[in-house]
């Protein structure tokens, strides 16, 4: 009886979930509400972490709940320690959750909803989720090593090489590219730049006042800086009004570019302490509470989705930008629904806590499926808005004119109605003196969520939700910037390391300013292309980081597979062999695509020539000719990097495949790194409390 | 409803850091003050503590996109 009722209730969830994936896919013409957004998720995921997350446990990985855990064993009390399931899942949580799952999902809404949203769900249930879930177990299993380390054991010394230069070139793209969502939320607005700026010191109070004024009292400083960073989104409004303060504080985008680049060298060189640490804690409550915040306001309020299920630009003339949905928009979502970078989390850092192999499920499959949910959110809130609204503020002055009167008519020409009035009342409401190519994603997400924030709690506030908004992305988007330049800077001392041993010491000056100085130069340099390019940068930027962050995904899938195999799991090797198929298909086609297309708003060499061309010819405007020879360089260097990613994938993948067929062969390989099983010795629930 | 907020308010302090130093000197009492083979050092002072303790949570990779 009890077991017929546990089938019926998970039947119910299977035709609910089936009926709401059904109506999103099928709904054509009319305006289709949120909560079916919401209810397909929950279905999917429910079911997904019920039976194939479970299976995947059981029977692929073989948890074994009576092995001690590398946190039991090698405990000091410190990083090594075991520790609750739920703390461990928040601390993985906050580490993972990014600004990566609210932009991307933002640029694929101009494909439509449908395509970026069923591939939040599918690719995280049967892609991200299970890179991450089985990282985390062959991690634990391997004394918390990284993925680096797993890589160099497992496949050898080049498989761990190429994860060390790929987690590398990702990070400099990767911050190049939020650096730029940042500048573009900044320009021209006093109010956001004020209260962007503001996070500094009031991360510098916080940070002194729990290391100083009161060590370790955490919460306490916390609660201090959480108040302040509200103060400023209030101050940052009283700024605008002023007439001399606001000039203070209202920046070209190249000028905001060099402070952030400023900004990224000194987080880099000063003591964590001081500035990354508070930061982060600010940025995680910050975090947290908003996207808590955001689900229950999209539940009270169950808004609308306006967009429509497709658009004419899944044929690759997007405005946002360019390519066909085939593979752009598994390119562009990336984050939320499968991220190699989530695979340097899941290894070395969360297993150093993980007090029984049974969670891991819980951990790497369930904090991933809480991350394509935010995605979900972040697609529901730039869907909302009028389509018209959403491509007005995303288009850059490149594709649609910088003219407001010809920017609505060539988007209302498109079939997405909207008034310059209708612009124009919209960015007084949020406190802005325009909102015309707004590009990166923030500004439009921020819209989305005052909007529904407003329309939740109260409308009188939009310009004050709308700036908020912008703090809450502009925060974290802070903090990956300063943790990644720093991670950089340890890299690059490591690697410099090998030739000088002098430079490998993370506490000597000249080391730590010359290697700070050339990472932020590596970001800066895409950064600064970023912002001088008229078409907005975003467009070139996100796909080149969606390529990086896929192929590092790919990484990952091939260390587990090869794993798998060497473990004689063959015939389970479809669980990590299947989606690093499908990601090596969509990264070898996208970056083929980027090198040689034709077409010049995809193919990096066509733009570089057609931009020859064309400065030769001495058809452009003035202003663009003097930045055309920067441009033609960059989209050359793209080219070449983009060549460069896609062979390191296949360098790698050939590895796994070398590895794997010795193996098979009966051939000698490198021995499997695991430890040897020790009984655990803890058994309460609560572990030490 | 008492003891949810109290579990609560424990989540939140584990979660944070708050209590680390609390976590450390139990660690200290049961591993290091009866292990008589090794030298006795005392434990260390609250701010000294968390001195290491911020400086070690944030070597590597920490925070993702």
């Amino acid at each position: 009886m009890n077991k017929l009722v546990k089938n019926s209730i998970w039947i119910l969830i299977a035709v609910l979930g089936a009926s709401a994936v059904g109506g999103i896919a099928l709904n054509r013409g009319e305006s289709i509400n949120a909560l079916w957004f919401i209810t397909a998720a929950l279905c999917v995921y429910a079911i997904a972490y019920r039976f194939y997350a479970a299976w995947i446990a059981a029977t692929v990985l073989i948890v074994d709940e009576t092995r001690a855990t590398p946190a039991e064993r090698l405990d000091n009390g410190r990083d090594f320690m075991p520790t609750n399931k739920w703390i461990v899942f928040g601390h993985h949580f906050a580490a993972i959750a990014g600004p990566g799952p609210l932009v991307g999902p933002t640029l694929a809404a101009q494909f439509g909803y449908l395509p970026g949203t069923l591939w939040i769900l599918f690719g995280a249930v049967l892609g991200g989720c299970v890179q991450d879930m089985v990282t985390l177990f062959l991690s634990t299993r391997r004394n918390a090593r990284s993925l680096g380390q797993m890589a160099r054991d497992e496949l050898g010394p080049f498989g761990g090489t190429a994860a060390l230069i790929g987690t590398f070139a990702i990070m400099i793209i990767l911050i190049a590219v939020l650096g730029l969502v940042v500048v573009n939320a900044m320009k021209h607005s006093p109010w956001a730049t004020f209260t962007v700026s503001a996070t500094i010191p009031i991360a510098m109070i916080t940070g002194l006042y729990m290391r100083h004024f009161r060590p370790g009292q955490v919460l306490e400083a916390s609660l201090l800086g959480v108040i302040l960073l509200l103060l400023s989104v209030a101050g940052g409004g009283l700024i605008d009004e002023h007439e001399t303060l606001r000039n203070l504080f209202d920046h070209e985008g190249l000028t905001l570019a060099w402070w952030i680049m400023a900004y990224g060298l000194a987080a880099a060189i000063l003591p964590v302490w001081l500035l990354l640490a508070p930061r982060d804690y600010l940025s995680t409550y910050v975090k947290l509470g908003t996207i808590t915040l955001l689900a229950i306001a999209i539940i009270m309020l169950q808004p609308d989705i306006k967009m429509p299920a497709i658009t004419q630009f899944i044929d690759g003339t997007g405005p946002i930008f360019g390519g066909k949905l085939f593979p752009f928009v598994f390119i562009t979502i990336a984050c939320g629904a499968i991220s190699g970078f989530h695979a340097l989390i899941a290894s070395g850092t969360t297993p150093k806590l993980l007090t029984n192999e049974r969670d891991i499920r819980m951990i790497g499959y369930g904090g991933m499926l809480l991350e394509s949910f935010v995605a979900i959110m972040a697609m529901i809130a730039a869907t909302v808005l009028d389509p018209g609204v959403f491509f007005a503020i995303n288009s850059s002055a490149g594709v649609v004119g910088a003219n407001a009167v010809d920017a609505v008519a060539k988007i209302s020409s498109w079939g997405y109605p909207v008034t310059v009035e209708q612009m124009q009342i919209l960015a007084q409401q949020m406190g802005e003196a325009t909102l015309f190519a707004r590009t990166g994603g923030a500004p439009s997400l921020a819209v989305g969520m005052a909007s529904i924030f407003g329309s939740a709690f109260g409308d009188g506030m939009l310009a004050l939700w709308y700036h908020f908004a912008i703090m809450f992305e502009a925060i974290f988007i802070l903090t990956t910037l300063d943790a990644g330049t720093r991670v950089g800077r340890f890299m690059l001392q490591d690697m410099l390391g090998n030739i000088w041993p002098k430079m490998a010491e993370t506490s000597w000056l000249p080391s730590v300013i010359f290697t700070s100085s050339l990472v932020v130069a590596g970001w800066g340099y895409f950064l600064y292309i970023g912002v001088i390019d008229p078409n907005g940068g975003v467009n070139i930027l996100w796909p080149l980081f969606g390529i990086a962050n896929q192929m590092l995904a790919a990484i990952a899938l091939c260390v587990a597979t090869g794993i798998l195999i060497k473990s004689d799991k063959f015939k389970f090797a479809w669980v990590t062999g299947l989606p690093l198929l499908w990601l090596i298909t969509i990264t070898t086609t996208a970056a083929l695509q980027k090198i040689a297309g034709a077409d010049t708003r995809i193919g990096f060499f066509a733009a570089a020539n057609d931009l020859t061309d064309k400065l030769a010819a001495g058809v452009l405007p003035p202003e663009k000719a003097i930045v055309a020879p920067q441009l033609i360089f960059n989209l050359q260097l793209d080219a070449w990097l983009t060549l460069f990613f896609v062979s390191l994938l296949w360098l790698i993948v050939f590895d796994m495949l070398r590895v794997c067929s010795r193996y098979l062969a009966g051939k000698p390989v490198l021995p499997l790194t695991e430890s040897p099983h020790s009984p655990s010795r803890l058994v309460e629930e609560w572990v030490r409390d | 409803m008492f003891k949810k907020v109290k579990t609560f308010w424990r989540i939140v302090r584990r979660l944070s850091g708050d209590d680390a130093y609390e976590q450390y000197l139990r660690h200290y009492v049961r591993y290091h003050q009866t292990d008589a083979a090794h030298e006795y050092h005392p434990p260390l002072s609250k701010a000294d503590f968390f001195k290491q303790w911020q400086d070690e949570k944030w070597n590597g990779v920490k925070r993702c996109c």
